[in-house]
């Protein structure tokens, strides 16, 4: 048993609708994984899958060991499942849901006490702990739903776009709390929309798009393989755009006069583009180099992903 | 199994003491209609004793169902929110967490029995039925509200939405009129009478009178018995089939 969670060709769809289209995964224990694509790309339901809230329609899957059709229960004690929409109870103060989480978990009320109250402290909630959740802002209810995850110590566990909706200070909460799991060595799946959590967070990365992983490697390698980067070129005026957009494809911007040409930012790469300026007598004022942004790399992978559909 | 449904009646107890528009839905809308009845309506019916004597039984029973509209409020929306997903990624039976409402369910209504009661008294109820009977309508009540309250279940496992599941309380707010818990059936044209003597509301109202005022109960005891048990077993097997069917993975 190499992965603590792997999927072998999961299938799924609904109603003719084909949700997952033979979805593997493999993740190492203690990774922190991270499962990128746009909405409706499948991320829930892979992670239902692999939470044993679904089942496949194909394919296999095994979390911690276990398969998650037929060994759901034993599934169900290792992992710890904060799903895509806050899963708090509003009635209840943030100390009793952890309590309450603690008893489903086995632990006597005295333990469910005692490691609620760690846990508040840890997420830092102490002193709303007796509100009500009704009264808690979004970064706090999430970071109680992640809190509530972690009564039972899960050896995997699943966030399904934790900081979808939230602010850009409640976002870096939770990171901060999930950086601080990732260190006590849980293996981590995470499902979200946004390049630069995944970036930030995630030991490896895959790129979901239409229930099939386009890509997969580490923030660093994805973003290798989204090609080069550009060269952009600044002109003193519009004729001399115009003139070189003639002589190179590029990407015209009328606005800041400039060109962007494809290309790594290698010496021999500049040179070879501006000898070709000065034998036009295209007059260059200075250029740019841009590496390439996770964003770009998106946009590629997934740009291709459509064109092979 | 216990455990955790002990676990989920904490919570659905926590949940009725804190949701204050259910409560008072649950808890003081029983007492004002009691007093609507005995002081607006009561004038206008002739049913051969003092009108409040006659119509507090209707009044519990008609409570049973605003308390359980709650009920199906309360399952839909743990079904329709992350939360049920929470609850079945654990390695428990899910279905505990009914248990939960269910119970809790059954506690608002004694709570609101209690209420109406003790205000009835104090506004001239004089039942005369002995310890023994009082404990036969305890029995009778506890029956029917568990009944209803896992009808209630059911119906907030079928509902799509929150806001149709408090459907269910038209349901169970509607057969109390159309009973004997207001007016004898005998007043009612031939076509309802068939209709309010045949139904489980009038059995029940008509043993909780008879117990309570120390009247004969005659077959309207056992067809009780029968209608609340078929509630309690429909209720249980059927939000049992619902659970699994809506969390079928
Ligand atoms: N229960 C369902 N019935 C029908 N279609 C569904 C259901 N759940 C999800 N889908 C569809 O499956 C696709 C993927 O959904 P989802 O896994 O939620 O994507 P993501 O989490 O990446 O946004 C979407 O097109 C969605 O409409
Ligand atoms: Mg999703």
């Amino acid at each position: 048993m190499t992965y603590t969670i792997e999927a072998v060709g999961l299938l799924k769809s609904y109603r003719g609708h084909t949700v997952l289209k033979a979805l593997d995964l493999g993740i190492r224990q203690g990774e922190v994984f991270a499962l990128l694509g746009p909405n409706g790309a499948g991320k829930t339901t892979a992670v239902r899958i692999l939470a044993t809230l679904l089942r496949p329609d194909g394919g296999t899957a095994r979390v911690a060991g276990h398969d998650v059709v037929t060994a759901a229960r034993q599934v169900r004690a290792a992992i710890s499942l904060t799903g895509q929409y806050a899963a708090v109870d509003e009635l209840l103060t943030g100390r009793e849901s952890l309590v309450m989480m603690a008893k489903l978990r086995r632990l006597g009320r005295r333990e469910a006490r005692r490691r609620a109250d760690d846990l508040l402290e840890r997420f830092d909630l102490t002193d709303a702990r007796d509100r009500r959740v009704a009264t808690y802002s979004g970064g706090m209810r999430r970071r109680l739903d992640l809190a509530a995850g972690l009564v039972s110590r899960p050896r995997v566990l699943f966030l399904d776009e934790p900081t979808t909706g939230l602010d850009p200070r409640s976002r870096r909460e939770v990171w901060a709390a999930v950086v601080d799991l990732a260190r006590s060595g849980v293996t981590v799946l995470l499902t979200t929309q946004y390049l630069e959590e995944a970036d930030h967070l995630a030991d490896r990365i895959a790129v979901l798009d239409h229930g099939r992983v386009v890509a997969e490697g580490t923030a660093a390698e994805l973003k290798a393989r989204a090609g080069t980067g550009t060269i952009e070129l600044f002109f003193p005026d519009a004729p001399t755009l115009d003139l070189a957009s003639t002589t190179t494809s590029g990407l015209v911007d009328h606005e800041k006069l400039s060109l962007r040409v494809p290309g790594d930012g290698s010496a021999h790469a500049v040179r070879e583009l501006l000898n070709l300026m000065v034998r036009n007598g295209i007059h260059v004022d200075r250029l740019d180099l841009h590496r390439p942004t996770l964003d770009e790399v998106f946009l590629s992978l997934t740009d291709r992903a459509l064109e092979g559909v | 199994m216990l455990r955790d449904s002990l676990t989920f009646i904490d919570r659905g107890l926590r949940h009725s003491v804190r949701s204050v528009d259910a409560l008072l839905v649950a808890v003081v809308l029983p007492v004002v209609v009691l007093l609507l009845f005995v002081y607006v309506f009561g004038g206008a019916i002739t049913v051969g004793t003092q009108y409040l004597d006659y119509v507090v039984p209707g009044i519990i029973v008609l409570c049973a169902g605003y308390g359980a509209a709650g009920t199906s409020v309360g399952v839909n929306t743990d079904m329709t929110t992350g939360v049920i997903d929470r609850f079945r990624s654990l390695p428990i039976a899910a279905s505990a967490v009914l248990a939960g409402h269910v119970v809790a369910s059954v506690a608002r209504n004694v709570v609101s029995t209690s209420l109406v009661l003790v205000v009835a008294l104090l506004i001239g109820f004089r039942p005369a039925g002995g310890p023994i009977a009082w404990l036969g309508v305890a029995g009778v009540l506890l029956l029917f509200m568990t009944g209803i309250s896992w009808l209630a279940a059911c119906f907030g496992l079928l509902a799509r939405r929150p806001e149709t599941a408090g459907a269910f309380s038209f349901v169970v707010m509607f057969l109390p009129y159309l009973s004997s818990a207001f007016v004898p059936t005998g007043t009612m044209p031939a076509a309802l009478r068939g209709i309010a003597d045949n139904q489980p509301v009038t059995p029940v109202i008509e043993t909780l009178r008879g117990l309570m005022l120390g009247g004969p109960v005659g077959d309207h005891g056992t067809r009780a018995l029968l209608w609340c048990t078929g509630f309690v077993v429909v209720g249980v097997v059927g939000a049992a089939f619902l659970f699994r069917r809506r969390t079928a993975p």
